[in-house]
C-alpha cells in the first residue's frame, strides 16, 4: 500500500464527516431542548438543492448561505408546528422528508436536467490546497463546532436553561423560562447546521446536486446522536466513524482487482451495515433528556 | 349529533389539510413561473373524470393501500416503521423469483404473493429483533435496512433475476402468476381485491380480536398494557412481521398486476417511491385500515393525474409528492380545526360542526 491511498482514505474520510457532523451537532442542540427532528434527511436535500441556485446567483458563500436560510426557514416551520402547536415531532419530520424528496424532484425538472444539477466550477467554494491534497475549507469548522457546542451547552446559562426545557419543561416553565421559545430556537439552530451540511454537499464537496444526494445521511446523523447520547464531542467521534465508513466503500472499490470478486453494490451497503452496528451496540448505555419527543402542554 | 361531529371531525381535518397541501403546492407552481389552475384542472379531469382516469387511480391505489396498512399496524402499536419501502422492494423481487419454477395457474399466483408476503416479513426480522432485544428505534434501523434492500435489489435486478434479452429489466412474471385484469385497456388488475381484502381484515384483527385490542393497546398506551399482561416483545415481532408481509404484498401486487412487462426495472423506477408514499396516505387515513382505501385512491388518483398534468400543463409530476408532504404536516398537528378557528380562518365550520 502506498500513501497515496492512504491520504485519499483519508481526504474522503474528512469530506464525508463534514455533513454528518454538522447535522448531527446541530441536531444535540434540538434534541437537548426535547425536539426530536427525523426530517434532517429532508433538511439536507433541500439545502442541497437551494445551495446551488445561491451559487449560481451569488457565488459559493452564497450557496452556502442559502443552505443555512433553508435549515432556518424549515425548522422555524418544524418548530412552529411541534412547539407552539404540540404537533407529534415524528410525523412532522415525516412530512418534511416527503415534502423535499416532491420538491427537490419537481424543482430538478424545472432546471432542465432530471435528477442532476451541475454547481458550476466558478460557483464552487474553493478548496484550501495543502501538499498532500485539496480540502474543503468547512473541515476544519466541522471539527472546531463541537467543541464550541459543548462549552456552549454544557458551560453557559443559554445551554443550560434549554437542557432545562428539554429535560423538565414544567421546572423550566415555573423558573420563567419561556419552554416554547427555547424550543423553536434550539431546533432552528439544529435546522440551520444541518442547512449548511445540505449546501456543503453540493457547492463544496460532491460540486453537483442529485435527488439522492441526501442518500440516508440525515438518518446517519441520527444514528450519530444517538450513538453520541447528546454529547457534542461524541458526535464528532460518530461523524468521523461513519464518515470514515463511507470512504471506505468508495476506497474500496478503487483497489485494484476488487471490483472483480466483489459486487459494487454490496460495497456500497458498508456506511449502512456500520451504522445498525455501532447503534446496536452501544444503545442501552446511553441516556436522553426526560421529555425528548413529548410535546409540553402547561397543566 | 356531537358523536357524529367527533366520528366527522378526522375527515373534516383530512379534508382541510388536502385543501392546505393542494394550496402550497400551487404556491410552489405559481414561484416557479406555472399556472397552477389548468394544471390541477388537468390533475383532476384525468384522475377522477373518467372511468378510464379512476381505474387508474385504482390501480395507482393497490400497492399504496398495502404500504399505508404497513405503516398503519405499526403506528397503532407505538411503532414508526418506516421500512415498507425496503420491505416492498423485496416482495416485489420474490414475486418475480416465484416465476421461475412451473407451475399450475391457479397455484401459482398464490405462491407467488406467499413468497413475497415472507420476503417482506423477513426483511422486517433484523429491525424487529433489534427493537426488541436491543431497544435500537426503528426509526434509524427500519431507514438502514432500505438502504440495504436498495443495493440488494439492484444487484438482484441487475445479476440475479435479469432478463436474458432486454437488460433494463428483470426476466417477467410468468403467464400463469399474473394477476388477471379487471378492465379491459387498462392496468386495473385483481391486485386490487388483495389490496381490499387485506385492509378488512386488518380492520377486523384491530378491531374485533383481542390481539388486535392488545397491540391497540400497547401503542396507546404501553405501561397499562404491560401492567395488563400484553407482552411487549412479542407484540414487536408480531406487528413487524404484519407490516412486513403486507409491504411485500405490496411489491408483489404491482410486478404481478401491472402490464404491459410484469417486471422490475433496473434502477426501480416503477416501485420506488411507493413506501414513503405509503406513510403518507396511511396519515391521510388516520391509520385507520377504512380510511386508508378512500385516501389511496385519492392519493393513486393524483399520481395518475399527475403524469398528465405533466404532459398537458408541463407541470413536473413530482410537485404532487410535495403537496403530500405538507398534508402530512399538517396533519401532524393534533388540533389542527382548533388551530384554524383560533386564526379565525374557520368560522363557517364551526356553525356547521
Amino acid at each position: 500500500m502506498t500513501w497515496a491511498y492512504f491520504w485519499s482514505l483519508l481526504s474522503i474520510s474528512l469530506h464525508a464527516m463534514v455533513p454528518i457532523t454538522l447535522a448531527a451537532v446541530g441536531e444535540v442542540i434540538g434534541e437537548s431542548a426535547g425536539l426530536f427532528n427525523i426530517g434532517l434527511e429532508g433538511i439536507l436535500l433541500l439545502s442541497a438543492f437551494t445551495g446551488t441556485l445561491g451559487a449560481k446567483a451569488g457565488g459559493p458563500l452564497a450557496g452556502l448561505l442559502a443552505g443555512v436560510a433553508t435549515g432556518l426557514a424549515v425548522g422555524f416551520v418544524f418548530g412552529l408546528i411541534c412547539a407552539f402547536g404540540k404537533g407529534n415531532q415524528l410525523i412532522a419530520g415525516v412530512g418534511l422528508n416527503l415534502f423535499a424528496l416532491g420538491f427537490v424532484a419537481f424543482g430538478l425538472q424545472v432546471l432542465g436536467s432530471p435528477g442532476f444539477h451541475k454547481v458550476p466550477d466558478g460557483s464552487q467554494l474553493p478548496p484550501i490546497r495543502t501538499p498532500v491534497g485539496a480540502f474543503s475549507p468547512l473541515i476544519p469548522l466541522a471539527l472546531a463546532l463541537p467543541f464550541f457546542v459543548h462549552w456552549l451547552l454544557g458551560r453557559t446559562r443559554v445551554g443550560l436553561r434549554l437542557k432545562a426545557v428539554g429535560e423538565n419543561p414544567e421546572a423550566a416553565d415555573v423558573a420563567g423560562i419561556p419552554v416554547e421559545w427555547v424550543q423553536l430556537l434550539s431546533t432552528m439552530a439544529g435546522a440551520a447546521l444541518a442547512g449548511l451540511a445540505g449546501a456543503y454537499m453540493s457547492v463544496s464537496w460532491l460540486g453537483s446536486v442529485t435527488k439522492e444526494i441526501s442518500a440516508g445521511r440525515g438518518f446517519i446523523a441520527l444514528a450519530t446522536v444517538v450513538f453520541s447520547g447528546l454529547r457534542p464531542l461524541l458526535a464528532l467521534a460518530g461523524g468521523l466513524l461513519f464518515g470514515f465508513f463511507e470512504s471506505l466503500a468508495t476506497w474500496i472499490q478503487s483497489l485494484p482487482g476488487v471490483k472483480e470478486v466483489v459486487p459494487w453494490q454490496f460495497i456500497a451497503m458498508t456506511p449502512y451495515v456500520a451504522t445498525l452496528l455501532v447503534v446496536a451496540g452501544v444503545i442501552g448505555r446511553v441516556r436522553f433528556p426526560k421529555a425528548l419527543g413529548v410535546p409540553y402542554r402547561r397543566e | 349529533m356531537s358523536r357524529l361531529g367527533q366520528g366527522l371531525r378526522p375527515l373534516v381535518e383530512s379534508l382541510i389539510a388536502g385543501l392546505i397541501g393542494l394550496g402550497v403546492g400551487a404556491l410552489i407552481m405559481w414561484a416557479w413561473g406555472y399556472n397552477p389552475w389548468p394544471a390541477y384542472r388537468v390533475l383532476f379531469q384525468e384522475s377522477f373524470g373518467s372511468t378510464y382516469g379512476l381505474a387508474g387511480a385504482l390501480a395507482n391505489a393497490t400497492p399504496l393501500i398495502l404500504t399505508a396498512l404497513a405503516f398503519a399496524i405499526g403506528a397503532r402499536a407505538g411503532l414508526f416503521i418506516i421500512g415498507a419501502e425496503g420491505m416492498m422492494y423485496m416482495g416485489a423481487l420474490a414475486a418475480v423469483a416465484a416465476s421461475l419454477p412451473r407451475l399450475p395457474a391457479g397455484l401459482h399466483p398464490l405462491v407467488s404473493l406467499a413468497l413475497a408476503a415472507l420476503a417482506g416479513l423477513l426483511w422486517g426480522l433484523i429491525p424487529a429483533l433489534l427493537r426488541a432485544f436491543r431497544g435500537v428505534h426503528e426509526v434509524i434501523s427500519t431507514i438502514m435496512f432500505n438502504w440495504l434492500a436498495h443495493f440488494l435489489a439492484f444487484y438482484l435486478v441487475a445479476n440475479v433475476l435479469v432478463d436474458p434479452v432486454r437488460a433494463e429489466k428483470t426476466i417477467s412474471v410468468a403467464r400463469t402468476a399474473r394477476l388477471p385484469l379487471l378492465l379491459r385497456g387498462t392496468d386495473l388488475s385483481l391486485g386490487i381485491g388483495v389490496a381490499v381484502g387485506c385492509a378488512l381484515l386488518a380492520y377486523l384483527w384491530l378491531w374485533h380480536t383481542v390481539s388486535g385490542y392488545e397491540v391497540r393497546a400497547a401503542g396507546a398506551n404501553p405501561e397499562a398494557a404491560r401492567y395488563a399482561g400484553v407482552a411487549p416483545r412479542a407484540t414487536v415481532l408480531g406487528v413487524f412481521a404484519v407490516a412486513g408481509a403486507l409491504a411485500g404484498l405490496a411489491g408483489a401486487v404491482e410486478a404481478m398486476g401491472r402490464p404491459p412487462t410484469y417486471a422490475v426495472y433496473s434502477g426501480l423506477t416503477n416501485l420506488a417511491g411507493f413506501g414513503f408514499d405509503g406513510i403518507g396516505v396511511a396519515m391521510i387515513g388516520r391509520n385507520h385500515p377504512l380510511g386508508i382505501l378512500p385516501a389511496a385512491v385519492f392519493y393513486g388518483g393524483l399520481q395518475a393525474g399527475a403524469r398528465l398534468m405533466q404532459m398537458w400543463a408541463k407541470v413536473p409530476f413530482e410537485v404532487v409528492r410535495a403537496v403530500q408532504g405538507v398534508i402530512v404536516l399538517a396533519l401532524a398537528l393534533p388540533e389542527l380545526l382548533r388551530i384554524l378557528r383560533r386564526l379565525g380562518l374557520l368560522r363557517r365550520v364551526r356553525r356547521h360542526a
